[in-house]
């Protein structure tokens, strides 16, 4: 890395190049990525699809040099290379973006981007740094206060900070790993537009991972396929269809269909089984994440929950399920107060399907069966007096392992092992095999390939059919519109629009989210 | 990953090898400091074999000071389930030892057995008390358990030092201030058998019904579950506070009880010869044994004869008795570092073929 040619900030250069030839990686028997070659032309806007386990972050974690190919070559700007680790993808300009933030949250945007450097200089020259900075940040498409602390800034701003670290390190190819998983739609859409105005004019290369057709038909140029390791398809975006992608992505294998209609009793006059009242719950750092919220949900309904990430979705979740206690207000359940004590918990069959369910739900050191075990391990028959019954305890997993099609080497293994998918099959097996009075589910899906998506709400709704009252908390708008029966609008804590699902409106419903909602909110 | 007969020995074969590579390794360190003091490497570890395991007596020199060892190093891996790292196991001997020394004193004309059961139950509660007070910081107020619990033990050496040598000092002791002696008829007679005194049965006892409690029961599944995740304990409904609360106060009985047993079997009456560092000695223990209760047994018994070859090297050698604190400060050092190698050495690895 020569100091001369590659002083940060300073955007020159054209777009990179890529391509990989007969990409091989293998982990023990696992073969993860089989002879994958693609090309990835300079200045185009590339989509990489696929289903979770298919090997799209494999490929990118080579590319970028984080566990080198065992075959296969490397070419960038038409000469071969050899990246073994980040810092020589740093130096031939390729950079990623996370699909959780990289970033210090107690320092300035204007600090990270310079800490971001591969060569920090022990005594950093602000004033220098500030101008170049500066100037830098007048060629950018989107605006940024560089001195605003990044923990202040909103998940999409986040977002921006990565690509604009990126840009700034003089990155000419880009790979994106489910950019816009935390932002809203519109947000999305701003910085999917800002990637692909920049390929346009060849400054920028972009690899982007994604699950989400309407991205790769809106803004990609090309799109490869991958499937169990093998690259199942690819070609021009334009070309191509959400049927065809689909069928890329799974083969020729079913799946699951029968979506079962709407409760017909919701909004009927039953009394509602959750309810909650004034809930005021603070978040880690004293602040008033929910403030004042009130709802209610009835037996055989969905109530579905919209709303930006942190506008004190976490801390409503997290006050449900007993993991926050709240501040102020009250949460009934049956008519009766609600603190998820254990006791609580099996009297009303409280359920819950947190986000980031190994962090979440579960314990990563323990097996699967006893992670399985968590809600019924002190009752028979999985324990009799005070005494565990091992035996029972793998039964049960057996029983579940096989009902949710969970993949593991068996229920002795630690659950950390499991990929994602997987470990979320274990947590539903284990919340929704037992009869189920109350859910409460939060991006349930989040991060998971289609086939599973589909399985899960088809589990959630199987569920709320049985008469369970289920609250749904996404930040998918689709999710909910497709889901629930009720829809409602959180923002800065508080409820700002319901409405029935069946008369939802996006275009009530979208300003509601961003915080416009006094027009809205007559309701 | 871990499936299977085959895994779980590999497993079993990696938490093994790994503290003996770490005792080797601080051997060898060990050896080359004492070649640097002009004794040869190999006669030291002849000695300290000699002092410790040879003879009877040294066998009963040894498991005599095991005794204390297995019982705080309960009080380390009885809290470590729950994930709190408790190295307050000092103060709870001490505090322990103290009340026993004074519940024997102060039950006159009761029977021997009412009295020693009396004396151990006071030192298991005053333990308790302790370092359940270091878990309830921790719980209720956010503050470090490690940090507490060791500056709480200091507070419990002044306090016991306050005592003994204050209010609760028996006049006759004129060299070395001490309770008033419980009297012989209380004290805490040997192993049937054995020229080791009760206190290594104790120790036994309290870690299998440890291991028994940890791995069989309700309490212990839970228990595993608030160390493993507080937030999927949360989910669970678990009482987080109170389970962890309870780990802390079973470990601060275990030590509290090796406090009894120092003043009951060994001193007759609480001095200053309880702070003999077996708190932090049985950190030692329940980091080698990687805080699994049955493992706590051979280690306390290893780390029992090392420490009692010391008057052996100091004989023989003329080397300091604290050169045998030495080898146990290398040990402790190379076992921590040693933790950041498991999971990375390839044989332990499984095959994924």
């Amino acid at each position: 890395m020569t100091s001369a040619g590659r002083e940060p900030g300073v955007v020159t250069g054209p777009a990179l190049d890529v391509e990989v030839v007969g990409m091989t990686k293998r982990f023990g028997a696992l073969i993860a990525l089989d002879d994958v070659s693609l090309r990835v032309a300079a200045g185009s806007f590339h989509a990489l699809l696929g289903e979770n386990g298919a090997g799209k972050s494999t490929l990118v974690k080579c590319l970028i040099g984080y566990s080198p190919p065992d075959a296969g070559q490397i070419v960038v700007g038409r000469r071969e290379r050899e990246i073994r680790s980040p810092h020589d993808a740093h130096a031939l300009g390729i950079g990623m973006v996370y699909q959780h933030f990289a970033l210090v949250p107690s320092m300035t945007v204007a600090e990270n981007l310079v800490m971001a450097r591969d060569d920090v200089p022990a005594v950093v020259r602000w004033r220098s740094e500030r101008e170049r900075l500066a100037a830098f940040m007048a060629t950018m498409p989107f605006k940024l206060d560089l001195d605003r602390l990044v923990s202040r800034l909103a998940a999409g701003e986040k977002q921006k900070v990565e690509i604009l670290k990126q840009l700034y390190l003089r990155r000419r190819f880009m790979i994106l790993d489910e950019p816009t998983s935390v932002l809203t739609p519109a947000e999305a859409d701003e910085v999917l537009e800002t990637l692909r105005s920049m390929t346009r004019q060849r400054e920028l290369t972009v690899l982007m991972i994604t699950h989400k057709f309407r991205e790769v038909m809106a803004f990609a140029d090309t799109v490869s396929v991958l499937r169990r390791g093998k690259l199942a398809g690819e070609g021009r975006a334009e070309d191509l269809t959400s049927a065809t992608l689909a069928e890329m992505m799974v083969g020729t294998r079913q799946i699951p269909q029968a979506r079962m209609g709407r409760a017909s009793h919701a909004g009927g006059a039953t009394e509602p089984r959750l309810v909650v009242r004034d809930l005021v719950v603070e978040d880690d750092a004293g602040r008033r994440a929910v403030r004042g919220l009130t709802l209610a949900v009835r037996p055989g309904e969905i109530l579905g929950i919209a709303g930006v990430s942190g506008n004190g979705q976490r801390e409503l979740v997290e006050a449900l399920i007993g993991q926050r206690r709240p501040r102020r207000g009250e949460i009934r359940v049956g008519g009766q107060p609600y603190r998820a004590t254990r006791g609580e918990i099996r009297d009303h069959r409280a359920r819950s399907l947190p986000e980031e369910p190994l962090r979440n739900a579960c314990v990563p050191a323990l097996s699967v069966a006893e992670n399985m075990a968590l809600r019924n391990f002190d009752r028979a028959p999985l324990a009799s007096g005070p005494w565990l019954r091992r035996g029972a305890m793998r039964e049960q997993a057996r029983r579940w392992i096989a009902d949710f099609k969970v993949q593991s080497q068996g229920g002795e293994a630690p659950i950390s092992t499991l990929s994602g998918g997987n470990v979320q099959r274990a947590v539903l097996a284990r919340e929704l095999s037992e009869e189920v009075s109350i859910l409460v589910a939060a991006n349930p899906v989040f991060g998971l390939d289609f086939a599973a998506v589909a399985e899960i709400h088809d589990r959630i709704l199987a569920v709320r059919n049985a008469g369970a009252a289920v609250l749904l908390v996404s930040e998918d708008l689709d999710e909910l519109l497709e889901l629930s029966d009720r829809l409602a609008v959180i923002f800065e804590g508080r409820l700002v629009h319901e409405t029935l699902a069946a008369r939802a409106d996006i275009a009530v419903i979208g300003p509601c989210m961003a915080g416009h909602h006094g027009a809205a909110s007559a309701a | 990953m871990a499936s299977g007969p085959s895994g779980r020995l590999r497993q079993s074969a990696e938490a093994l090898a790994i503290p003996v590579g770490a005792l080797a390794a601080a051997m060898v360190v060990f050896g080359i400091a004492m070649a640097g003091l002009g004794r040869n490497p190999l006669e030291v570890y002849e000695l300290i074999y000699r002092g410790a395991f040879a003879s009877a007596f040294s066998w009963q020199n040894t498991l005599a000071r095991a005794a204390p060892l297995i019982l705080t190093a309960l009080c380390v891996a009885l809290p470590a389930q729950a994930g709190l790292m408790v190295i307050g196991g000092e103060g709870a001997l001490v505090l322990g030892g103290l009340a026993a020394a004074v519940v024997g004193h102060l039950l006159v004309g009761v029977p021997p057995l009412g009295v020693k059961l009396a004396m151990a139950l006071a030192g298991m509660l005053a333990g308790a008390a302790w370092i359940a007070l270091a878990g309830a910081l921790r719980q209720y107020r956010g503050v470090n358990e490690t940090i507490s619990s060791l500056l709480l033990g200091y507070i419990a050496i002044a306090v016991f030092n306050h005592f003994v040598e204050g209010p609760l000092r028996d006049p006759a002791s004129l060299n070395k201030p001490s309770t008033t002696p419980i009297g012989d008829a209380n004290m805490v007679g040997s192993l049937p058998g054995l020229d080791v005194h009760w206190g290594l049965g104790f120790g036994l006892v309290f870690c299998l019904v440890t291991y028994v409690l940890v791995k069989h029961t309700t309490y212990g599944f839970a228990l595993r579950i608030v160390g493993g995740n507080a937030r999927a304990a949360r989910l669970a409904g678990l009482p987080v506070g109170a389970i962890a609360l309870a780990a802390c106060a079973l470990g601060g009985a275990a030590a509290g009880l090796a406090g009894m047993v120092e003043v009951a079997a060994v001193h007759g009456s609480a001095n200053a010869s309880l702070i003999a560092g077996y708190g932090y000695a049985g950190i030692l223990v329940a980091f080698i044994a990687r805080q699994n209760p049955l493992a706590i047994v051979p280690v306390a018994v290893l780390v029992g004869g090392i420490s009692a070859s010391g008057g052996m090297l100091q004989r023989r050698l003329d080397l300091p008795d604290a050169t045998v604190l030495v080898l146990q400060g290398i040990a402790f050092m190379l076992i921590l570092a040693s933790e950041t190698v498991y999971g990375r050495l390839k044989i332990f690895r499984p095959e994924r073929a």
